[in-house]
């Protein structure tokens, strides 16, 4: 049945707006291949952003132990290194292997968060921030990880650290030339080898500093995958540190260029690059890459929505919108009312996604309020609750029947709607945008049944609208729905685009369900 | 049955991971050096002749100076570029002219440069002029070497050295 009005959002419309859908549809099926084999709550291809935090922090600690074993000194460091093949259980080649390892993980798990925010078009209006805040840090983390190679000194480090000048020395306001500081018959000097140790400890520290400015902007970041990913990922690199362990490849001899390598193709593919090109084709590249990366928040795009409002007077300042926001977008403020410790809550319009997440958290958003005209404390000016209440009521009153079902849906998740006359479907922004109150509210006005609808968990579009959602009607997080809700009239599914059968089934099961009285044994998650 | 066929493909996709990351940390080989080759890396760091020659002060210059400040000789700062010339077995594979750094060309001109010979015998002869206003070049050195593959044959100018160093 369709539905009119405005408040929903447009049709199929996703907030993102990927660059390339087709592209976006194939990664979406990959992550759902993921799903099957990882479950949702713990597939990788959703967690790489905290996949990427726990590898820092392995690399931190596994880091640290290496310092205390390292020689600081040219003519020792690769001698102490060496020495780590002969602890006793293996214990220095795991350590040595979960560190590189554990750097080529890292940026390969980089690569890939920054390729999935860009296909799924996670980088503008109020991601444009936390965007432009991950792109240095890119280049922090090569650096650093080059930079470690170089601690080694042997072979591999000493063609890395010459390569490096040389590339370096291309750019015109450098005054010597820097790879003077490695030609042959000259023995690498303590000091100049300190600052290999402060490029590769420095750099980690910036970059903490800026991971901190680049998770800011969002609340509750995810920081430490879920444990099951945590120690299947662990115990890969760990597998692979010692079925595979790092060796040195001979002392460092500037009198002579390494002939043969085996290189670290994650982390050092730049030399050969410069080789296969020049030093100004590569610094070009560069350029164009962290531009691109810069600018494409900029790119136009679907102008953005209108952000949240709140009305003084219908907000208690109870801080429940501050609690769910998924960006941080409210804090909370003394009331205009100018009660004393009543506080109100006021939305930063830069960081609001236009959610309505907080309309769906607050107590004034249910719809059993007698005002004729439904003015909840927090709501989204182009969705208000009002509307919705109202057309609820409309629409169910203008169903045939006998049976009328409700599916409160997400816009972001599956695209199309349920088509039959007996359903009532309505897409919300997010599900997370929806009261609770309002699955009770339609049972009470004459729906038979009601479905609520989201994106498959970890995969929603403002990140902790499923997970409100579901936490609100299992009675975790407030608001709550009734307890005294009859269970059997009331479903939950979780699907993406692509997954319409699945949601097509589940309403299935909420018409078995609704007619036999028989309570739902779970939640349909796909 | 759906369990195990979860963790088989789980250990599947961490075992692609693993062997992923393994391989591509140590393969393909890669040789920054052909076979039988060389390398000769010509550089140096050396400031040029001073462009104006040291003069006394006038009087009248001296005059014009504080007391603690005056002194026997004006020196122009601006050095005068540093120009190399390489050839090996009889052809010219560098001539090169380095200016000299800094904003008042009072720097140091330096040079560096990599370049890939074959393995083996050569005659290298190097010409060095650190003036400009010389005629001839100010340094020069002819001399056979053998380099073995892969060497490193560094071409410096260090004047405490006696001028053109091969090392």
């Amino acid at each position: 049945m369709s539905l009119p009005g405005s408040a929903l959002p447009a049709e199929g419309s996703t907030v993102s707006q990927p660059p390339l859908p087709r592209l976006a549809s194939a990664y979406r099926a990959l992550e759902h291949g993921f799903d099957a084999a990882f479950g949702a709550h713990a597939n990788p291809l959703k967690h790489l952003g905290a996949l990427g935090y726990m590898l820092l922090w392995l690399l931190v600690a596994s880091g640290s132990i290496l310092y205390i074993v390292l020689d600081t000194s040219a003519a020792g460091a690769y001698r102490s290194i060496a020495s780590l093949a002969d602890f006793p259980w293996m214990l220095g080649t795991a350590l040595r292997g979960l560190h590189r390892y554990g750097a080529d993980a890292f940026v390969v798990v980089m690569g890939m968060h920054i390729l999935r925010e860009w296909m799924l078009g996670r980088y503008r209006h109020w991601r444009r921030a936390i965007w432009w805040t991950g792109v240095p840090l890119v280049g922090l983390a090569f650096v650093s990880a080059v930079g470690g190679f170089w601690l080694n000194w042997d072979r591999l480090g000493q063609y890395s650290v010459v390569a490096t000048a040389e590339w370096l020395d291309t750019l015109p306001f450098l005054g010597a030339p820097l790879a003077r500081n490695f030609l042959g018959d000259i023995s690498l000097s303590d000091r100049l080898f300190t600052l290999f140790i402060f490029i590769h400890i420095g750099m980690p520290l910036l970059m903490v500093f800026g991971l901190w400015f680049h998770t800011q902007r969002i609340s509750l970041a995810k920081v430490f995958p879920p444990r099951p990913l945590a120690w299947g990922t662990f115990i890969t690199l760990l597998l692979l540190a010692l079925v595979l362990p790092i060796q040195s490849q001979g002392p460092a001899d500037l009198r002579s260029a390494p002939t043969a390598l085996a290189l670290d193709w994650w982390l050092l593919f730049i030399h050969p690059l410069v080789d296969a090109t020049s030093a100004t084709t590569v610094w070009v590249l560069l350029i164009l890459t962290f531009g691109l990366l810069a600018l494409l928040p900029l790119w136009p795009g679907r102008a953005r929505e209108e952000v949240a409002v709140v009305y003084p007077e219908h907000c208690s300042g109870c801080s429940r919108c501050f609690d769910d926001c998924p960006y941080s977008a409210i804090s909370m403020v003394p009331h205009t009312n100018g009660k004393p410790g009543m506080r109100l809550a006021l939305v930063n319009s830069d960081l609001c996604a236009s959610c309505g997440i907080c309309a769906g958290a607050c107590p004034s958003s249910t719809p059993f309020r007698s005002a004729e005209q439904l003015v909840t404390g927090i709501d989204m000016p182009q969705w208000p609750i009002n509307d919705l209440r109202a057309q609820l009521i409309q629409s169910l009153q203008a169903m045939p029947g006998p049976v009328r079902y409700v599916v409160f849906g997400c816009a972001q998740g599956t695209h199309s709607k349920l088509q039959a006359p007996d359903v009532l479907h309505f897409k919300l922004v997010c599900a997370g945008a929806l009261p609770p109150s309002f699955i009770e509210y339609a049972l009470r006005h004459g729906a038979d049944g009601v479905l609520v609808n989201g994106c498959r968990e970890g995969g929603c579009e403002y990140r902790l609208g499923q997970r409100w959602t579901a936490e609100r009607l299992s009675g975790e997080r407030e608001p709550y729905l009734r307890r005294s809700v009859p269970q059997n009239r009331w479903h939950i599914a979780w699907t993406d685009a692509g997954d319409e059968r699945a949601l097509a089934a589940a309403l299935d099961t909420l018409r078995q369900r609704s007619q036999t009285g028989a309570p739902p044994v779970s939640e349909e998650s796909h | 049955m759906n369990q195990a066929l979860n963790w088989i493909g789980q250990a599947l996709l961490y075992g692609s991971f693993a062997v992923a990351l393994g391989v591509f940390s140590r393969w393909p080989i890669y040789h920054p050096v052909p076979d039988n080759m060389a390398q000769i890396k010509v550089s140096f760091a050396h400031h040029g002749a001073r462009v104006a020659a040291c003069r006394p002060y006038t009087a009248e210059e001296q005059a014009k100076m504080p007391p603690n400040m005056r002194k026997a000789e004006k020196c122009e700062r601006e050095r005068s570029p540093v120009s190399i010339e390489v050839d090996i077995d009889g052809k010219t594979v560098l001539a090169h002219t380095s200016p000299p750094s800094g904003l008042s060309r009072d720097g140091a001109s330096t040079l560096y440069r990599r370049l890939n010979v074959a393995a083996g015998q050569h005659q290298i002869a190097v010409r060095f002029k650190d003036n400009q206003k010389a005629e001839a070049f100010t340094s020069k050195l002819e001399e056979t070497v053998t380099l073995a593959p892969a060497q490193v044959l560094v071409i410096d100018f260090s004047a405490d050295k006696g001028g053109i160093v091969l090392q």
